[in-house]
């Protein structure tokens, strides 16, 4: 697939003081950090939960603990795919009964990836409460789905593409608006 | 890559892409079984019929928690219990089953290419579970799966596989799939149970495979000692004087197994004959994988399904 951008809508460094505020947010938020577990949905959302944590860290010293979700086999698309999406693994602790998650992911859309990542946390246990974090909040929600901690809020047309572009996945660091040529 | 094919019929054909990738979708599937809700969604709403014309407790068994892990309806017809005693034929027994809908059809029988056979008439997916001695391709992928989580990668590996060669589908499907990931395999066996010219099938495999002179050649440092079971259902043709002359010869004891590698595994596909193939201190010893095995074939059934039938 061939992408055209069309503008850049945060720079590396607007990200990180984006996330230095959500990382606030978060701790004014829950005065327990101990019983918090930052989740990152695959696959971007891994390693901004521990962008997250890292900031936490250099703010607070605290220690906030981490795990990732895969939420392939609890998408509400699989039946229609023409092509099976490769697994990737979750690492949750044995037990989150009780815990505060707080999801993390990089752009929040139709609410549809947030709505099989509360399912499959279900099956892990019983959280006390789950927050949501997101880079970017792109609107188009198909379901009653919002986040809590938000990175920026960007207007978008039905066929664009918000691409959260990071070192770990990508030759960039940055948040675009792209089209399909 | 996905597993671009309608059917699981052997390992003969598939790529290397096409089983690291079934691998590597069930490395995923085994964390699930650990989970406490040992269940996730992805197949809700579809049909998998377990068809068995041959009696199996254990293939059978995985696969039927497999599908209900993946929240599919899974149904079990064996023969005995089924349209076949009526005198049904093959042919109308898949187009009645057809006409229900199922999403995959699991399909072992005593006749090599039913599944094949039965591939052609329906729109299912067919997995094969065993066709006579001809191929039973999650068997070998729960043994490489399993070679792989204690040894890493399988080239290179020497790996024994010792038995009745002759009547094993799980020897063949295994000699294709481990010299395609590079492993070297050595059969050995009596002489009366080794296929002339079965080596020549595996020619172009990034391993090899060949016959051992006997089986202490064939064990010397290896790094993995598959047993086979006896199948005493399949011996009428007098292959071996005894029991207990196979055991002294080829069955595979703590003397024995001190000849391979120091940190070598035993795998057996089970069911095992104790004292007959394998002494009971090396089945249920350290450096047997037995039961790893049967926990991973779960894993992997659940990923075929998966790669399969999850999909339109």
């Amino acid at each position: 697939m061939d992408f055209k951008e069309k503008s850049v809508v945060m720079t590396a460094g607007d990200m990180n003081r984006v996330m230095a505020r959500m990382a606030s947010q978060i701790v004014e938020n829950n005065p327990d950090l101990s019983n918090v577990l930052l989740v990152g949905i695959h696959r971007r959302g891994v390693p901004l939960a521990e962008r997250l944590a890292a900031k936490i860290r250099e703010m607070d010293s605290v220690e906030v603990a981490t795990g990732t979700l895969d939420i392939t086999l609890y998408r509400d698309d699989l039946s229609t795919v023409a092509e099976q999406p490769v697994v990737n693994s979750t690492q949750l602790p044995a037990n989150i009964t009780g815990k505060t998650i707080i999801l993390v992911d990089d752009v929040l859309y139709t609410g549809r990836t947030v709505r099989a990542a509360l399912d499959e946390l279900i099956d892990f246990g019983r959280p006390h409460r789950v927050q949501l974090a997101v880079l970017v909040d792109r609107g188009w929600r198909e379901l009653p789905i919002q986040a809590d901690y938000i990175g920026k809020y960007v207007n978008t047309t039905e066929h664009e593409i918000i691409k959260v572009m990071l070192p770990e996945y990508d030759e960039d660091e940055k948040v675009v608006v792209v089209e399909m040529k | 890559m996905p597993l671009n094919r309608k059917d699981l019929l052997g390992i003969e054909d598939l790529s290397v892409e096409e089983i690291n990738l079934i691998l590597d979708t069930a490395e995923t599937f085994r964390d699930i079984n650990q989970r406490r809700i040992k269940k996730v969604p992805t197949l809700r709403g579809k049909t998998v019929i377990n068809l068995f014309f041959e009696a199996s407790t254990r293939t059978r068994t995985s696969f039927e928690i497999a599908g209900k892990r993946l929240s599919a309806d899974t149904i079990n017809i064996s023969a005995s219990t089924s349209s076949v005693v009526k005198g049904e034929t093959l042919i109308d027994t898949a187009n009645n089953l057809e006409a229900m809908a199922p999403d995959a059809i699991v399909i072992r029988h005593s006749s090599s290419g039913a599944p094949h056979k039965i591939a052609h008439h329906v729109k299912a997916a067919v997995i094969n579970a065993g066709d006579g001695a001809h191929e039973h391709p999650t068997q070998a992928l729960l043994d490489a799966f399993t070679i792989r989580q204690s040894k890493k990668t399988l080239a290179g590996l020497k790996v024994a596989i010792v038995g009745d060669i002759l009547h094993s589908r799980v020897a063949r499907s295994n000699a294709y799939l481990l010299s395609k990931l590079g492993a070297h395999v050595f059969l050995a066996g009596p002489n009366t149970l080794l296929p002339r010219g079965f080596e020549t099938q595996f020619a172009n495999a990034e391993g090899s495979v060949q016959f051992a002179a006997n089986i202490n050649d064939a064990i010397s440092d290896a790094d993995v000692v598959m047993m086979l079971r006896i199948q005493l259902e399949r011996q009428s043709g007098g292959f071996f004087p005894s029991l207990k002359e196979y055991s002294i010869h080829y069955g595979l004891n703590s003397k024995r197994l001190a000849l391979t590698k120091p940190d070598s595994i035993v795998l057996h596909p089970g069911p095992v004959n104790r004292g007959v193939e394998i002494e009971s201190d090396v089945a249920d010893g350290a450096r047997s994988v037995i039961l790893d095995q049967v926990a991973n074939g779960v894993a992997v059934r659940m990923a075929v399904l998966y790669l399969l039938a999850g999909g339109e």
